[in-house]
Order: C-alpha cells, then sequence, then structure tokens
C-alpha cells in the first residue's frame, strides 16, 4: 500500500460499483447483524434495569446474600454486559468484518473497481466465507 | 468525623499543599503541552493531533474527556447521600458508550476530518447543514462548559478555602485563563497529553480510595453497605432505587426521561467523538474506545465503594452540611482516611480534572466554529492554509472567555454539576444523535430531514428546559421567582429525543428533494472499508 502515497482520488463510479458489489453487501450485512440486534438488546436491558428501578424497588430491595440485593446484582450485571458486549463486539469485527473490509480497501486503492475492471471479484466469496 | 471538620471553618484540610499539588499539575502539563506544541503545524495538527495518538493512548484521554468533576464528585455524593439512586447514573453513563462503539466511532474516523459536521453534511446541502451541526455542537459544548465551571466554582469554596463572591469569581477566571493557554500553545495535542495524566491520576487515586475503604471494611462488599446503611439518614433506604427519583409518579417519569437521555447523549456528544479524528486508523478508533469502556466501567466501580464508603464513614448528615454539599462526600472521605495529604492529592486531581475536560471542550467549539462556519460557510473553502487555525485559535479565545462568564454566573446561581452535565447529554442525544444514525445507516435520509431533526431537537429540548421546574417555578429554580413553567419534567428528553427521530424521518419523507446516491454510496463505502480516511501526519 506503501506506493499509494499520492493516492488518486476515486470516482462516483467506482464507489457506485463497490457499494454494489457481493462483497460489500456481505460486509455491511455482516456488520449490521450484529450492530443492530446487539444495539437493540443492550438497549432493552437497560430500559429493563431502569423500568424495574423505578416502579419495582421492592424487588430491588430483596436481599440476596448479607446486604446485597437484587438491584445491586442487577446493577453490577449492567457492567459485565458491557464489558461481555464489548469482548463480542471486537471478536466480530476481528473475524467477521474485517478481513472483507481490509481486503476491499485494498482492491479500491488499487482502482480495482474502476468500471470495466469488474469480474475478479469472485476471489472475495472465498475472503468472505474464511473465519 | 464531624470533630475532624470543625463545624464553623468552611474549609477542610490544608488550603497551601491543595494549591501546592494542583499547581504541581498545571506545572508540569504546561511543560508537556510547550513541549507538545512544537509538531503543531497544519490544521490536522490543530484538531486532531496529526491523527498520530495511539489507541491505548487515545482510550485514556477519552476517559479522561468523559470522567469529568460530575463523574468524580458528583456520582460518589449522589450515592452517599442517595444511595442506590447514584448508582443509576454512573450505569447509564457506561452504557451509553456501547451506542458508540457499535454504531458510531469506527464510521466517524473513517468518513471525516475534523468535526461532528463532516459526517452530518457529507452528503447533504453543505451550508445549510454545516451551519445547523455547528450550532448544535457550540450548544452542547457550552451547557456542558457551564457544568464544568460550576463545579471549578464549587471545588474552591471546599478545597482551597476561598470565600466570597469576588475571589470565587477570580478562581474561575484563573481557570479559564490556563484553559486558553493549553488550547492556544497545546492545540488538540497538548490537550490530548492533559486528559492522559488527568485521567491516570484520577483512576490512581480513586484506585487507593477504592482499596482503603475496602481493607476497613474487609474486603467485605455487603460490610460497606451494612455501614451506609447503618450511616443513612432516618427513613431513606440507601441500598434499593427510589431515595432521590421513587417520590411520585412524576419523579419517576423524570428519571426515566432522564436515562433515556444519558444512554444515547454520549454518542452526539461532538467533544467525544472529535477524539475519535485524533487516532490513525478506524481499528485504532476501535481499540480506543475499548480501553474507555474498560477505563470509565472500572472507575464507576471505584465510584460505587467510594459514594458507599463516604456514606458510611463519614455519614451523610455531615456530607450534606459541608461546604459543597453533595458534591464534598469524595474530598471527606479522602480526608477521613488519609488525612490533610490524600484530601491535597483528591483536590489536585478535581481541579485538573476540570481544567482537562474544559480544554477539550473549547478546542471542540472553536474547531467546529472555523471549520464549519467560517472555513465552509462563510468562506465556502476559500481560505489560507493557516487562515482556518488562526480563526480557531481566536474562536478559543472567546469561547473561554465566554465559559469564565457562564463560570462565574452558575457559580452564583448554586447550579448542581451532575444534573448540568445530564442536561448537555439532552441536548446531544436530542439534536445530535438521531441526525448521526440517520446519515450513517438511512440511504433515503435527506437534507430537509437532517435540518428538521437537528433543529428541531435541539429547540424542543433548549425550549422544554427554560419552561421547566429547572429554570422557574420552584424553590431550586435559577428564578425561584418567577413562575413560567409548564413542562413538568427536569429533563426532556423523553420527549425531546423521540421527536427529534420522528422529525428527521418526516422531514425526509415530506420532501421532493432526492437522496444524493452517489455521495451515498461514497459515504457507506468509506465509512465501511476505510478508504479515503484521512491519514496521520508525518513528522
Amino acid at each position: 500500500m506503501t506506493e499509494i502515497k499520492e493516492r488518486r482520488l476515486l470516482t462516483p463510479e467506482e464507489y457506485r460499483e463497490a457499494q454494489a458489489s457481493p462483497e460489500f453487501q456481505e460486509l455491511k450485512k455482516r456488520f449490521r447483524a450484529f450492530a443492530f440486534p446487539m444495539t437493540v438488546a443492550f438497549l432493552a436491558w437497560y430500559l429493563l434495569y431502569v423500568l424495574l428501578s423505578t416502579y419495582a424497588p421492592d424487588f430491588m430491595a430483596t436481599s440476596v446474600f448479607g446486604n446485597v440485593n437484587v438491584g445491586i446484582l442487577l446493577g453490577l450485571g449492567q457492567f459485565v454486559s458491557t464489558f461481555v458486549i464489548t469482548h463480542l463486539y471486537v471478536a466480530h469485527a476481528g473475524k467477521r468484518t474485517d478481513p472483507i473490509a481490509d481486503e476491499m480497501r485494498n482492491r479500491l486503492e488499487h482502482h480495482e473497481y474502476a468500471p470495466g475492471t469488474r469480474g475478479t471479484g469472485s476471489s472475495f466469496d472465498q475472503g468472505a466465507t474464511r473465519g | 468525623m464531624g470533630d475532624v471538620l470543625a463545624a464553623e471553618s468552611t474549609t477542610i484540610g490544608t488550603p497551601a499543599l491543595n494549591i501546592a499539588i494542583f499547581a504541581a499539575f498545571v506545572a508540569v502539563t504546561l511543560v508537556i503541552t510547550f513541549r507538545a506544541s512544537r509538531n503543531n503545524k497544519t490544521a490536522a495538527d490543530y484538531y486532531a493531533a496529526g491523527r498520530n495518538i495511539s489507541g491505548t493512548q487515545n482510550g485514556l484521554a477519552i476517559a479522561g474527556d468523559y470522567l469529568s468533576a460530575a463523574s468524580f464528585l458528583g456520582i460518589a455524593g449522589a450515592i452517599a447521600l442517595y444511595g442506590y439512586d447514584g448508582f443509576l447514573y454512573s450505569i447509564g453513563f457506561l452504557v451509553a458508550w456501547l451506542v458508540a462503539l457499535l454504531l458510531v466511532a469506527e464510521l466517524m474516523r473513517n468518513t471525516a476530518r475534523f468535526t461532528m459536521a463532516d459526517v452530518l453534511a457529507f452528503r447533504m446541502r453543505q451550508g445549510p447543514v454545516r451551519t445547523a451541526a455547528a450550532i448544535s455542537t457550540l450548544a452542547v459544548s457550552l451547557f456542558y462548559l457551564l457544568a464544568q465551571m460550576a463545579g471549578a466554582g464549587a471545588l474552591v469554596t471546599l478545597l482551597l478555602g476561598v470565600t466570597g463572591e469576588a475571589a470565587q469569581a477570580l478562581t474561575v477566571v484563573v481557570v479559564g485563563a490556563l484553559m486558553i493557554i493549553y488550547v492556544l500553545v497545546g492545540g488538540m495535542r497538548g490537550t490530548t497529553y492533559v486528559q492522559i495524566i488527568k485521567a491516570t491520576l484520577l483512576i490512581a487515586a480513586a484506585l487507593v480510595m477504592t482499596a482503603w475503604t475496602l481493607a476497613l471494611f474487609g474486603f467485605n462488599l455487603s460490610a460497606l453497605l451494612g455501614g451506609a446503611a447503618d450511616q443513612a439518614t432516618a427513613g431513606v433506604d440507601v441500598l434499593a432505587p427510589g431515595a432521590q427519583y421513587g417520590v411520585d409518579d412524576l419523579t419517576r417519569l423524570d428519571f426515566i426521561s432522564l436515562a433515556i437521555a444519558l444512554v444515547l447523549g454520549t454518542a452526539g456528544l461532538p467533544h467525544v467523538l472529535m477524539r475519535f479524528y485524533t487516532v490513525p486508523t478506524a481499528k485504532d478508533a476501535r481499540r480506543s474506545v475499548v480501553w474507555a469502556i474498560w477505563l470509565i466501567g472500572i472507575f464507576y466501580l471505584f465510584s460505587l465503594v467510594i459514594g458507599y464508603g463516604a456514606g458510611a464513614l463519614v455519614g451523610p448528615e455531615t456530607i450534606a452540611a459541608a461546604p459543597g454539599a453533595v458534591n464534598s462526600a469524595a474530598p471527606l472521605l479522602a480526608f477521613e482516611l488519609g488525612g490533610t495529604v490524600l484530601l491535597g492529592i483528591v483536590a489536585g486531581v478535581a481541579f485538573a480534572t476540570i481544567l482537562a475536560v474544559v480544554a477539550g471542550l473549547t478546542i471542540t467549539a472553536s474547531a467546529s466554529f472555523a471549520h464549519d462556519v467560517y472555513a465552509s460557510v462563510i468562506k465556502k473553502g476559500d481560505v489560507p492554509p493557516n487562515g482556518e487555525v488562526k480563526v480557531a485559535r481566536i474562536t478559543a479565545v472567546v469561547v473561554g472567555a465566554i465559559s469564565i462568564g457562564l463560570g462565574i454566573f452558575a457559580l452564583q446561581a448554586g447550579l448542581n454539576i451532575a444534573f448540568l452535565v445530564a442536561l448537555a447529554f439532552a441536548v446531544a442525544a436530542s439534536a445530535n444523535l438521531p441526525t448521526i444514525i440517520y446519515t450513517l445507516f438511512w440511504r433515503r435520509f435527506t437534507t430537509q430531514g437532517a435540518l428538521w431533526s437537528i433543529y428541531g431537537g435541539l429547540i424542543a429540548c433548549v425550549g422544554l428546559i427554560i419552561f421547566s421546574p429547572v429554570v422557574s417555578g420552584g424553590e431550586l429554580s435559577l428564578f425561584p421567582t418567577v413562575d413560567f413553567a409548564w413542562f413538568p419534567l427536569r429533563n426532556p428528553g423523553l420527549v425531546s429525543i423521540p421527536l427529534s427521530f420522528l422529525l428527521g424521518w418526516l422531514g425526509t419523507v415530506l420532501t421532493r428533494e432526492k437522496p444524493d446516491e452517489p455521495k451515498w454510496a461514497e459515504l457507506e463505502v468509506r465509512a465501511m472499508t476505510g478508504i479515503g480516511a484521512e491519514k496521520a501526519v508525518a513528522h
């Protein structure tokens, strides 16, 4: 990639071509398949926690052991779930989306999506499925 | 406990020691800032530290930016006084980072150059959208600045033995002047180093206090909670939710509104977004958010111990009666544990916190004005190489002066810090986040949708605050003697955030304007693959 210091800007056609390519659609699908449901999930879990704290304080005050109650444990659970989701996302990105993104960026830098140069994209199907 | 705090005294500890530690921090950071300034040549240096900050460093700097005085003093204090309800704040502040990590950080790093408006205006008509984004950036930054400067004022009363309005105002002026120097001399690189040093000191100080407190309770969480419950004000259950927000249906609804604003606000804070542009690649942006999440999460766990520890060892009545009231819990605990030395360290760190956060906000506001309004809208991109940075520096001085004025005003109005920060989050979540999400993920989104969402969210949010009990009609209002409040909630997020999402959609479907398909293709491909992303500056 070093030789492309003075990079020629990509043309709108190249962007359209890259966007329409199957590998990009796969990249987008994989990104969204993780990020969107996970966002809904952690927001729902957070809202559940907020609603329980607001409208079910007695339940939250139920003692589990010693002075530690359900509310404290669910609160700490929010910390744990945040750390776990962070880890899952990094693992997902590293394994499922980064390889496609890196490969596409490399090809874009070499202007392989310029009109007329298509047809070499089949190698991506292999790149896209590994991992 | 009460006896170490002579009732008639207005300060705790030794002001001279507190000032000495703070002065040492200022001296060290100024030297580093001057050294950092040698490499400040281009706009990318000034706004984005040459994009040379590593992911780890940036993670620390983000934590430094985010863990403001509201986090350190406000949350610990709220836990000490209200127990569980204070803990709820910190959870919202933390979970919010997942929105930034999953949906925003990397995509924005790949598409923008310096500011939030770079992304928002990417596929829209430049002039109107940039102007709107710059206005909301300035609005959020000023709200946040107001909170920090109010915090600075409250701290001096407590820690430096400065009393009297004139002396307090002078302290605010000193803080403001120092902050202007950091920004003018160091630019983003200097500011980043200040944030890193401050975050390290803050987390180390919190670690010491946490370990010390836990040791006193035999490293038994249950015993610590029991100690806090024993000391709690009669009738307050500090271990269960509801002490602060469970009073009636309205306070409960208010809490839900606050919770929504907290979780959606972070990813719309311009000074947080701007930090993503200081790293070389999107992967470094990801790494920095991961670091930030761990550091911030661990810090809030420390705050839980510090807050309950202050409740148990100092006692809520002593805290409430101390100058600085709820914000004094952490310093009072430090004094209880380690006497004047630990208090001096905590006080110095708290000041450093305010200084660093204020510097970060100032550079964001000045970058937005210079890059978005001056260079792109007024001059239509036709500016000499250094013209933009020059304007940014002038703007930084103006913003600094405004924040000094606001700080003196906030000090005299006696506004609550954590609460003001929550309002800044509400403005960010209402005016910025919906447009960011639509821009990045919705093909059909148009200029009209962006404008309706930004202005609609901003006006609704600020308008509802003006007509809420925060400003008028209550004992604790800004203007307690008049009453023009008709909106019952103290945090407007519950109404203004959904409204802004709705307006963005409505503005888009109600226009005949076609989305800019080529630009959408460019945005998507750049955001997802990183092609064409701004590179690091080689020195």
